[in-house]
């Protein structure tokens, strides 16, 4: 008896698990897309120029064209390259970039918990810096399987910056760790009821913005694809739809960037000025999507950075501001504690 | 239920739409190739000479700098959790950590680790 209800229990369970993993994805994705189209309006509007406008009503449809394209370009593999790591390497990028999403709560979980996070992990934000170092595998299998120059090149120097900039993004959210006192994604946005840890931790997110920009490889950090140097970077040898997943999997780390960035600093789903009848979903959204605005705009304003320069600033500026914001907080958290 | 069971279900799923990406190219697109195609990319020059050769160590000094640091930095999480209970011997305990990490750092930026010209 007891075994039929478990069973009972437990059928439509993971049916639920299955079709929320579906509907996030396809979310993810389909965010994927916009978020493309979404950038290249605005950079269109920021340069006097009307952007993408053919495809569809408004360009709406311009990502479903590019879609279609990238499906039916020739996919070719240079005779100098290693033929299993050279299609390993954009699968890599991607399950990583996609993985991310398991643990990254949207809103409050309701009855049914169908809006929370897909599994409420209480390391969450040690999972979510554990995939994200396993996706630049992706990116340096790409270069160096390419069996070419630029893309080497470009790959030991995506790999350098990146690690320089995720020691000082693991260090840069401990001070958000010490208020929260915990590492669970949930657990730090509850922590936030009162004050968003924007204004406690407002060193901590100065650094977290900068070091998130260069661990997505994006302007004014985007060295790894420096077209005038290195031709496309690492994925100078892709095509078609292998080059896609990069380009997927780029965006996709844009979007977790932005909405980690909501979830350990602008307050998750909290409201804004008592604003509580908007629904969380809603305010958390519109947080991380004011983030990649952001993303967007840095990008037609500020001019590539030179190599030396970026790696001096990473090692010599952000490390120790991260060591020393988090001895500050340490401090406070020690002579005059909130809470706990 | 651990939370981590409908972590699987989902990376399950991804694994499953990446594979189906990563497979799609070799179904849907046309395939015309020729010798000059399949050339390594090089600025539409003949490729002049194979990647093999030297490297700066500078790349690889950093990568070990970084497994260094960043399971320090790993190391500050578990204490960063507990800070609230703690407390002051919490702090003393992670100075006397980031005085010992300073002073490798120190070294290294002595010894030009940083240097970058």
């Amino acid at each position: 008896m007891q075994a039929a209800a478990d069973l009972i229990n437990a059928v439509p369970f993971w049916l639920i698990v299955l079709v929320k993993s579906g509907i996030v994805l396809l979310v993810v994705i389909t965010t994927f897309a916009y978020s493309m189209l979404f950038e290249r309006k605005i950079m269109a509007w920021m340069q006097l120029r009307p952007g993408p406008n053919r495809v569809g009503p408004w360009g709406l449809m311009q990502p479903a064209a590019d879609a279609v394209k990238m499906m039916f370009k020739e996919d070719l593999t240079p005779n100098t390259a290693d033929p299993l790591i050279y299609k390993l390497a954009p699968f890599i990028s991607l399950i990583t970039a996609m993985g991310v999403f398991a643990v990254i709560p949207f809103a409050e979980p309701t009855g049914t918990g169908f809006f929370g996070a897909i599994g409420d992990v209480n390391a969450g934000i040690l999972f979510v810096f554990a995939l994200t170092s396993i996706g630049i595998y992706g990116i340096s299998l790409a270069g160096w399987s390419s069996g070419s120059k630029f893309p080497l090149l470009g790959s030991v120097r995506a790999t350098a910056q990146m690690i320089s900039y995720e020691l000082s993004m693991t260090l840069s959210v401990i001070g958000v760790l010490i208020l929260a006192g915990t590492t669970s994604l949930m657990g730090i946005v509850h922590a936030q009821d009162r004050v968003w840890f924007v204004i406690p931790q407002i060193l901590g997110f100065i650094i977290y913005v900068i070091t998130a920009v260069a661990e997505t490889n994006r302007a004014p950090f985007d060295l790894v694809e420096a077209e005038t140097e290195l031709v496309g970077g690492f994925h100078t040898e892709y095509s078609g739809l292998r080059f896609g997943l990069f380009f997927i999997a780029e965006y996709l780390n844009m979007i977790t960037v932005s909405c980690l960035a909501t979830l350990l600093f602008l307050g998750g789903w909290n409201a804004l000025f008592g604003l509580t009848f908007i629904p969380g979903l809603i305010w958390f959204l519109a947080k991380a999507g004011a983030f990649l605005f952001f993303y967007i705009w840095l990008r037609t304003t500020l001019p590539r950075f030179r190599y030396d320069r970026l790696m001096d600033f990473g090692w010599k500026v952000l490390f120790p501001a991260a060591t020393l914001n988090l001895v500050l907080t340490a401090v406070v958290v020690a002579f005059w504690p909130t809470n706990g | 239920m651990t939370p981590y069971g409908p972590v699987a279900i989902y990376l399950a799923v991804a694994l499953a739409a990446a594979l189906l990406f990563t497979v799609l190219p070799g179904l849907m697109a046309q395939r015309k190739p020729n010798a000059v195609k399949s050339e390594a990319y090089e600025c539409g020059v003949e490729p002049t000479s194979d990647v093999s050769g030297r490297f700066p160590v500078r790349f690889y000094l950093i990568a070990m700098l970084f497994v260094v640091f960043d399971v320090e930095a790993a190391s500050f999480y578990p204490w960063a959790v507990q800070m609230h209970q703690l407390r002051v011997f919490g702090l003393l305990e992670m100075i006397v950590f980031v005085i010992v990490l300073g002073i490798g750092y120190a070294y290294v930026w002595k010894r030009g680790g940083f240097q970058w010209r």
